[in-house]
C-alpha cells in the first residue's frame, strides 16, 4: 500500500509558505494560458459564428476573401438559377454583397478605427436567418440608409439611431441596430450594396460576393458542382462556415501562439518555483522518508508520495489561475481583422475546455517539477538519511 | 564468531558471518566493521556498547537490513538477507523488523495512532483490524488515551512509547533499537528500558539495541562491546 495520502495533505499544509510561492507561479502560468487561449477561441468563434452550415458563399476562382473577389450582376444571375439553392416565395435566397472600409470613431479612446461596411441585397436578412433588426427598421433599399451591428452602436460615436455620418462622399442615415448573435456582423454596418456602390463611385453591376442559402447542408457538393464546370462562371463555393474559419485562422493561430508562448515563458518560471518547493521539501523531511523507508515503503511510494503533493499544489494554482482568468469571460475587447483590415468587436471566451486545458498544464509543470526531487527522495541511502538531524 | 546467548542450541535467530563494511571518505577507505560473526538466540536481549565509531550502529543497520555489508553475510530466520535486492530487503524489513530509533522519528503530521498504523498498511489487514492492532500496541506501551495526539503534543518518553508501539504492532521477527534512551530524562529512560524489558520476558521478542547508556546495557541479557569494527568482549547476565 502507498504513504497514506493524509501524510501528504499534511505536509503540504505545514509547508504552506514555500507552497504557496509555488502555487501562485503555476496560478500566473495558467492564468495568463487561459486568458490568451480565451482571448484566440473568443476571436475565432466571434468569426465562425457569423457562418450557418447551410449557407454557401461564391467568390471570384484564387479569391481569399471578399475584397480580393468581384462578381458580374450577369453571373451572379447565373449563379441565383443553381440547383441546391433555396427559393423563398419571392425568389432565391441570395444576397449579393460589396464591403467597403471607412473610418468611425471610438467612443471610449476618441480615436478613429476602421469598420467594415457591407452592402447587401434586401433579403440578406432570409439568407442570414441568426441576424435580426433589435431596434429601429431595416435599410429601404435605394436610400442612403445604414443599419449598425451592436457592437458598433455600442462602442463607436455618431452611430445610433437617428444619427446621420458621413464616409465615401454620401450623408447615410443610421435607421436601425441588428442583433447578430455576437458574430462578425455586429462589428459592420449594413446597407443597401447598389447604394453603396454609387456612393463609391464603383460599377453598379459589379459585386464581390455572394451569399445564398442552401436547400440543405447536403447541397453544397451539388451547387459546387454545378458552378464550377459552367464555362460562363470561374469561381469557387465554399461553405460559410468554412470561409469564416479560413479568414480567422491566421489571427487566431498567432493569438494562440503567443499565448502559448507568453505562457511558456512563464511556466518555465512556475517549474523552477515548483522545483525549488519540492526539493525544499525533500531536504527538511530526508530523516522522515528514510523512517518510512525503514519501515517497509518501497521507493516507488516515495515517489508517489511526493509527486501526488507536487501534483496537489499545481492543481490548487491551476484552480486559482482559472478562476482568476474566470472575470473575463464575456469582456469584450476589439482586434484588426487581418483578412479584412477592418476591426471587429468579440468577446473572450473562457470554455471548459479551456479549464480543462489550464488545469491539464498546471498538472504538467507540477509533475515536471515534482519527479525530480520526488527520485531524489526515493534514491537517498536509507542509513545515511537517517543519521541526518 | 561470538553467540550472544551463550553456545549454540539451536534456537538461533541471526547468524551473521565475516561482516566487513567500509566507505570511502575522500581518498581513504575507512572500515567499520571488520570481520565480525555474531550469532543471535530467538528471545535474546542483547546490547551493543562501544565508543563512537566503533561500528555499533552500522552493524544494527546491517543486521535490520538498511544497508549491506561489503562482503560477508546474514541470515535472519533463515532468510538470507545480504542475497536479497532492494525491493525485496524494503519487504523484507515490512514483515520482520521493527526500528525504535533515539530521535523517535516519528511523522509530526501524522496522530499517534496513525504512527503507529503506518507498518500496518504493508499487511493485508482491514481497516478494523488495524484498528484492533494499533489499540493492543498502544495499550501495551500504556498510550490508549494519546491516541489523537501528535508528536508535538507527547513528551519525549511518551514519543518513544509510541515508536515502540509502531515497532512491535506488525509483530516483528526482531526490534532493533538504536540509542532508545539517548534523548530522554532518567525517569522515562527507565519507563522505556522497562517496556522494552517487558516485550522480551512476557511477549518473547528479540531485541538488539545499541547504547553508551549503562544503565541502559544492563536491562539487557547480554551485552556486546565493540572497538573499531570487531567484537571485543561479551558479558552475560542470567534472564
Amino acid at each position: 500500500m502507498a504513504i497514506p495520502f493524509v501524510y501528504s495533505l499534511r505536509s503540504v499544509r505545514q509547508r504552506y509558505a514555500s507552497g504557496a510561492v509555488a502555487v501562485l507561479g503555476i496560478a500566473g502560468a495558467v492564468g495568463v494560458f487561459v486568458a490568451m487561449l480565451a482571448l484566440a477561441r473568443g476571436f475565432s468563434s466571434t468569426l465562425t459564428a457569423s457562418a450557418s452550415d447551410a449557407n454557401a458563399i461564391v467568390l471570384r476562382a484564387g479569391a481569399t476573401s471578399e475584397i480580393y473577389s468581384s462578381l458580374s450582376l450577369e453571373q451572379v444571375r447565373i449563379i441565383q438559377d443553381a440547383p441546391g439553392i433555396a427559393r423563398g416565395k419571392d425568389g432565391p435566397l441570395v444576397s449579393a454583397e460589396v464591403v467597403e472600409l471607412a473610418t468611425f470613431s471610438l467612443k471610449k479612446r476618441g480615436t478613429d478605427a476602421n469598420l467594415q461596411v457591407r452592402g447587401v441585397s434586401a433579403r440578406t436578412l432570409e439568407v442570414r436567418e441568426h441576424v435580426r433588426v433589435a431596434r429601429g427598421r431595416f435599410f429601404r433599399p435605394g436610400l442612403a440608409e445604414l443599419v449598425v451591428g451592436s457592437s458598433v452602436a455600442k462602442n463607436y460615436a455618431g452611430l445610433d439611431i437617428g444619427d446621420t455620418v458621413k464616409f465615401g462622399g454620401g450623408t447615410w442615415q443610421v435607421v436601425g441596430i441588428l442583433d447578430a448573435g455576437g458574430s462578425v456582423f455586429d462589428s459592420e454596418l449594413w446597407c443597401d450594396a447598389t447604394v453603396l456602390n454609387q456612393v463609391y463611385k464603383r460599377p453598379e453591376n459589379l459585386f464581390e460576393s455572394l451569399t445564398v442559402r442552401l436547400r440543405s447542408p447536403a447541397d453544397l457538393q451539388k451547387l459546387r458542382d454545378t458552378l464550377t464546370s459552367d464555362p460562363r462562371l470561374t469561381v469557387t463555393v465554399e461553405r460559410e462556415r468554412d470561409y469564416y474559419e479560413k479568414t480567422s485562422g491566421t489571427l487566431t493561430a498567432l493569438l494562440r501562439t503567443l499565448g502559448l508562448l507568453v505562457a511558456a515563458v512563464m511556466g518555465i518560471g512556475a517549474v523552477l518555483a515548483a522545483l525549488n518547493t519540492m526539493y525544499s521539501a525533500v531536504a527538511a523531511r530526508s530523516r522522515e522518508v528514510a523512517t518510512l523507508r525503514a519501515l517497509g515503503f518501497g521507493a516507488a511510494s516515495v515517489v508517489i508520495c511526493f509527486v501526488f503533493e507536487a501534483l496537489l499544489i499545481a492543481a490548487s494554482g491551476g484552480f486559482l489561475g482559472c478562476a482568476a482568468a474566470l472575470p473575463i469571460n464575456g469582456y469584450t475587447t476589439e482586434v484588426m481583422n487581418w483578412a479584412t483590415v477592418s476591426h471587429v468587436a468579440f468577446a473572450f471566451r473562457v470554455t471548459p475546455g479551456l479549464i480543462g486545458a489550464g488545469i491539464a498544464f498546471a498538472l504538467v509543470m507540477g509533475l515536471l517539477g515534482g519527479v525530480p526531487p520526488a527520485l531524489r527522495a526515493a534514491r537517498r541511502p536509507v542509513a545515511t538519511a537517517l543519521r541526518e538531524l | 564468531m561470538v553467540n550472544a546467548n551463550g553456545a549454540p542450541n539451536g534456537k538461533c535467530l541471526i547468524r551473521a558471518r565475516n561482516l566487513d563494511k567500509s566507505y570511502q571518505r575522500g581518498g581513504e577507505q575507512l572500515h567499520v566493521l571488520q570481520g565480525l560473526s555474531l550469532d543471535v538466540d530467538r528471545g535474546g536481549f542483547l546490547a551493543f556498547m562501544g565508543p563512537s565509531g566503533s561500528g555499533k550502529t552500522t552493524l544494527l543497520n546491517l543486521l535490520g537490513g538498511l544497508d549491506v555489508p561489503t562482503s560477508g553475510s546474514i541470515s535472519v530466520a533463515g532468510d538470507e538477507i545480504t542475497a536479497m535486492g532492494r525491493s525485496q530487503l524494503t519487504a523484507w524489513r515490512a514483515r520482520h523488523v521493527g526500528f525504535v530509533f533515539q530521535m523517535y522519528n516519528l511523522i509530526p503530521v501524522l496522530t499517534a495512532y496513525q504512527n503507529v498504523e503506518l507498518p500496518l498498511l504493508l499487511t493485508s489487514l482491514g481497516r478494523s483490524g488495524r484498528r484492533e492492532h494499533v489499540e493492543t500496541a498502544l495499550e501495551l506501551v500504556g498510550l490508549p488515551d494519546r491516541m489523537n495526539h501528535y508528536p508535538r503534543q507527547l513528551s519525549g518518553g511518551q514519543e518513544q512509547r509510541v515508536a515502540i508501539a509502531r515497532a512491535i504492532v506488525a509483530d516483528p521477527t526482531l526490534l532493533l533499537c538504536d540509542e532508545p534512551t539517548g534523548d530522554l530524562d532518567r525517569r522515562s529512560a527507565d519507563e522505556v528500558m522497562q517496556l522494552l524489558g517487558r516485550l522480551v520476558d512476557e511477549h518473547g521478542k528479540t531485541i538488539l539495541m545499541v547504547t553508551h547508556d549503562p544503565r541502559a546495557a544492563e536491562r539487557a541479557r547480554t551485552t556486546l562491546h565493540l572497538e573499531k569494527g570487531t567484537l571485543v568482549e561479551a558479558g552475560r547476565r542470567a534472564a
